[in-house]
């Protein structure tokens, strides 16, 4: 954290100078570890082993938060008697189906739930990466279940969970992890000890942690903790992800992802939302708890805000015009397709796939392969020049003269030179003033779509084709100004907000939304952004003349709300935890829920409200629900549906690993997306032969004085200083087994490149003991690429393409790889020496053969 | 000069008898820096921004002079960062102002070994063309099944983390409408 989020790590110091305990668990000692009060060096990869270990800790020692976990948890509630759990079947859940590779996940329903819920063709689900959905809310499941108040009940969630992690023990740990006994012991006491009634506890993640195998589970493993502590909803407690770019949150929530619409409704699939009541019923779930109830309103008013007076309850909203999935249309497979000469068109924005994606080969061939490209972007990066200086020019795998693909660098405008808001990490969006015009030709992301929707919407204007009827008729029509007819960014936040079609009122609330078409909403989660008509994004008011929340900076989704599910932080009588702990409560005397942040309840609904039978929706939450999104209003422990690989995690190793599992006899996520294409590889991993080719494991991360692929640190003078080259940190035994030399050259070599780096010998890195014997691992800075005021080779090229199965995300933060002194061969000799190690793996199928797209006729 | 304002001159004694005993202020000053005027002070208007590297959305105060950046600071009013910023916040003025950035529309034709400059107004148009073709070429009406597809595969982008929620927002609404559903960002990487 203080290499990738610095600032935000002065939080942390500050906590620590009262009191707090800090731990740091990475595979390197970074400038975190420095700050930290106790380090634990960690074998990539093995997460889940270790927070399995905290799991086992809290529940064998009964050091679970019970009043919490009964009122707000599902560990009472009873699991299909169907159910087998991995311990039972070696690695595997109930429900493995291997022609698929993928599970029916009926019996892992609640109990009596089994024909009702969950979902029948997970193998479609994961290729639509359905998890990601389940962003703002819980997974389907009736509101209805059977508890045991006593958790004595063998299939009641507690027991599970004991049952699940029973070996998950120090000496396990230890084994798997490579963290000595006590210092683990130190982390479970620490925890455990600073979490109840009268203090909270914070588990930080970055985000390299959803860049595994087995990315999703990590997290859940770290909310099973947070649950089972009384972590959560609660100031000082969660689970906090650090994203890593200024509005990777908003690109989530306002989605350029293939998979969603705004605010986390599904783009349609082809067979499962057939039908506009199909759609809405496959999102709110009829029968289930909570506020999804609100779907069909959400849906009306996001398809009357994209095709305005077109849209009417008669046509469903033209929910006709909406394009359909039919499987994986995420960003690997369309780079494979790209390869393949199925896509004749890129968009660039703003990003670097050429050094910031894994397999950077499969990339650039897919570039080399496409009709025509477009990078927007602020510098000439790597992936606007792959045609002419990149590693496959090089080795003459793309030859200028030969590549067709067209390719137009459109310069973007800066942060400064445009207003807008970013979404930051904690769901906080700010608004930017605008400092002054972009450059010459560089202009917003605004301008040039909408623009460029305009000229398409000319151009087709004469057509009476269906196919252009979306286009035609959507609703495009926002105010300009300046010379260069700038479009309004605050009238698209306007209708990102939501208003009254009628009266143009901005709405206050998603509540307000309507599904009779009455309302405009582009993304029902942001309403309240615009509430009377103020843009409550751009509010500025000091944090010196405000309370500690901060309610008056920026505007937080949802309604303001800085912490999710504060209703927890109260007791089921709605009272503080403690006096120290105190953040929202029921004020019984005015009969609402009061506090310091709004409360994530229906304001007047009181503590002992108890819904009739059979009530579903917002109606159906009881007073103690203090989990309002999820279909039964409980934190869950146990996910009894929607996730790929399994209701609870379970600890797999990373696709490619030196290591037998040492808890299952299956070895890694039976349920991980792999794709068959020849570009694409992984490297043998036990019980596999040839494991000995690539022996050392690598992992990659940030720097503090760079970014990402490098597109916005190495063209900056000053950072390019501070970090000015492309190395490898090795341990002084790996150094001398291998015979580095500090600050000479090694090169590293997977099955899909060899890259070179400089040597930089540091007991940062831990030579790991694990069942006697040795693991080394090196790191790398990812940051680096061919363009730029400093070079150097792109670690994700020795990266394989094989993803988690609930959102599509690759394995780019464990891989394996052999390390050589000095630098790596070129031209010719560099794909013979890839080719060697790939014959001795035994990795089958060549590199790829270079398709270049159906261009009819070679022009002068 | 007499020997007591030679010794008052010293930061020293400044520092240990003035108003600044860190020796941050006041006692440190010489007499070109008493001279010197920040350009925080000289701006002709300051924008309130937000730090565009990661996500923890530190707030920025961006200084103008005659239609240049001059200066990016911490904004210290605010309650994230409380003024502060990294090496890269810290460097985001030279970001801005880079003269390595391309700052006009830069064209590589097919089999081309060099970049050709080309006017704004004439590449969006040519690639507004590419688009109708692209779609035109690969669109998909229906599945085998006569179930509705209405769209293309043959159009992806890639992009967005580091756009606003108002250019995603329009994005995704055109692409949409144009039946591209191969739309991602960094949130999938």
């Amino acid at each position: 954290m203080a290499e990738a989020h610095p600032v935000g790590f002065q939080w942390v110091m500050e906590a620590k100078l009262r009191g707090a305990k800090v731990f740091h668990v990475d595979p390197r000692f970074t400038r975190t570890s420095a700050l930290a009060d106790t380090y634990l060096p960690i074998r990539a990869g093995t997460d889940i082993a270790l927070l399995g270990g905290i799991v086992h800790y809290i529940l064998d020692n009964q050091l679970d938060f019970r009043e919490y976990v009964l009122a707000y948890t599902n560990a009472a509630t009873i699991v299909s008697e169907e159910f087998a759990d991995t311990e039972d079947l070696d690695g595997f859940f109930s429900g493995y189906d291997p022609g698929t590779e993928a599970y029916n996940q009926r019996s892992w329903q609640y109990a009596g739930q089994e024909d009702t819920t969950g979902y029948r063709a997970a193998h479609e689900e994961r290729d639509v990466a359905a998890g990601l959905r389940h962003e703002s809310h819980g997974i389907p499941v009736g509101g209805q279940v059977q508890r045991d108040e006593t958790l004595q009940h063998p299939r009641c969630v507690y027991q599970l969970l004991r049952r699940h992690f029973a070996r998950y023990t120090p000496e396990m740990v230890e084994r798997t992890c490579g963290i000595p006994r006590e210092k683990f012991l130190e982390l479970a006491r620490a925890w455990t000890e600073n979490s109840g009634r009268e203090r909270t506890g914070v588990l930080i993640y970055s985000v390299g942690w959803t860049q595994h195998s087995v990315g999703v589970q990590y997290i859940r493993t770290g909310a099973i903790i947070q649950l089972l502590l009384g972590n959560m909803g609660r100031p000082g407690g969660g689970v906090l992800a650090l994203r890593g770019h200024a509005s990777i949150q908003g690109s989530t929530d306002i989605p350029t992802l293939f998979n969603l619409l705004p605010g986390y409704l599904p783009m349609p699939h082809c067979t499962h939302h057939t039908t506009f009541t199909d759609w809405v019923d496959a999102i709110r779930h009829p029968g289930q708890k909570g506020f999804w109830s609100g779907a069909r309103a959400f849906g009306a008013s996001l398809l009357k805000a994209y095709w305005g007076d077109a849209a009417t309850p008669e046509n469903d909203f033209c929910y006709g015009y909406l394009p359909r999935m039919t499987g994986d249309h995420g960003t690997y497979q369309t780079v494979l397709n790209m390869i393949d000469g199925k896509v004749k068109g890129y968009f660039l924005l703003g990003q670097n796939p050429a050094v910031g994606s894994a397999h950077g080969k499969a990339q650039r061939l897919g570039m080399a392969n496409l009709d025509w490209l477009v990078v927007r972007d602020l510098f000439m990066i790597e992936s606007a020049t792959f045609w002419q200086n990149s590693p496959e020019v090089e080795t003459g795998e793309i030859v200028p003269e030969e590549c067709r693909t067209e390719v137009f660098f459109i310069p973007a405008a800066s942060h400064v030179e445009k207003e807008g808001t970013f979404t930051q990490t904690q769901r906080l969006l700010q608004w930017r003033e605008k400092a002054l015009d972009p450059p010459a030709d560089a202009r917003s992301e605004l301008w040039f779509f909408f623009h460029l929707g305009r000229i398409i919407r000319e151009k087709l204007a004469a057509s009476d084709r269906h196919r252009d009827r979306p286009v035609l008729d959507l609703a495009w029509d926002y105010p300009t100004h300046g010379e260069h007819a700038e479009p309004s960014a605050e009238a698209v936040l306007k209708e990102i907000n939501g208003y009254e079609v009628a009266t143009g009122r901005p709405l206050s609330a998603f509540t307000e939304a309507k599904d009779d078409g009455s309302t405009v909403v582009g993304c029902w989660i942001y309403t309240g952004v615009y509430a009377d008509g103020v843009n409550q994004a751009a509010r500025r008011k000091s944090r010196h003349d405000q309370d500690w929340v901060a309610a008056e900076w920026g505007w937080a989704w949802p309604a303001n709300r800085r912490i999710l599910y504060n209703r927890a932080s109260a007791d089921p009588d709605g009272r503080p935890w403690s006096e120290r702990k105190k953040y929202v409560w029921w004020d019984a005397d005015r009969a609402e829920w009061t506090g310091y942040d709004v409360p994530d309840f229906e304001k007047t609904k009181p503590p002992t409200y108890r819904p009739p039978e059979g009530a579903s929706g917002v109606q159906g939450l009881a007073g103690d629900d203090a989990f309002i999104m999820q279909g039964d209003g409980k934190g869950w422990l146990y996910v009894p549906s929607g996730l790929q690989d399994g209701p609870m995690p379970t600890h797999y190793e990373p696709a490619e690993s030196p290591i037998r599992n040492p808890l299952y006899g299956q070895q890694a996520n039976p349920t991980r997306k792999v794709y068959g294409h020849p570009v694409n590889s992984v490297n043998p991993s036990p019980p596999q032969s040839h494991t000995d080719v690539f022996p050392y494991v690598f992992t990659v991360s940030r720097l503090t004085e760079h970014h990402t692929a490098g597109g916005m640190s190495r063209m900056v003078s000053r950072l390019a200083e501070l970090q000015p080259e492309m190395f490898v940190e090795v341990s002084p035994e790996l150094a001398g087994e291998l015979g580095l030399d500090h600050l000479g050259w090694a090169h590293l070599i997977s099955g899909r490149a060899a890259i070179e780096a400089r040597v930089l010998v540091t007991d940062r890195l831990t030579p790991l003991r694990l069942d006697g014997r040795v693991v080394h691992q090196v790191w790398l800075p990812y940051h680096f690429g061919r363009e730029g005021i400093v070079t150097g080779d792109s670690v994700n090229d020795l990266f394989g393409i094989t993803l988690d199965p609930n959102v599509l995300i690759q394995e780019s933060k464990v891989g394996t790889c052999d390390i050589r002194p000095g630098r790596r061969p070129t031209g010719a000799a560099l794909l013979a020496l890839v080719d060697d190690y790939r014959r001795r793996a035994g990795l089958t199928g060549g590199r790829p053969p270079i398709v270049t797209t159906d261009a009819p006729e070679r022009e002068g | 000069m007499g020997v007591k304002t030679f010794i008052q001159g010293w930061p020293v004694y400044r520092q240990l008898t003035g108003t600044d005993p860190l020796g941050r202020g006041a006692a440190a000053q010489s007499a070109r820096s008493a001279a010197l005027t920040a350009r925080t002070e000289t701006a002709d208007h300051m924008a309130r921004s937000v730090c565009p590297y990661c996500a923890v959305g530190c707030g920025q105060r961006v200084f103008v002079k005659d239609g240049q950046v001059t200066q990016i600071e911490g904004d210290p009013d605010s309650p994230i960062s409380r003024g502060r910023l990294c090496p890269k916040g810290s460097a985001s003025k030279n970001l801005v102002t880079s003269p390595l950035r391309q700052t006009t529309v830069r064209y590589r034709r097919p089999y081309a070994t060099e970049w050709e400059d080309l006017d704004l107004d004439t590449a969006l148009d040519m690639i507004a063309d590419r688009v109708i073709a692209a779609r035109e070429a690969t669109w998909e009406d229906a599945d085998e099944d006569g179930r509705p597809l209405n769209r293309t595969l043959g159009i992806a982008s890639l992009g967005g983390a580091t756009l606003d929620n108002e250019e995603n927002y329009l994005i995704k609404k055109l692409f949409t409408a144009l039946g591209a559903l191969q739309i991602e960002n960094q949130a999938r990487i």
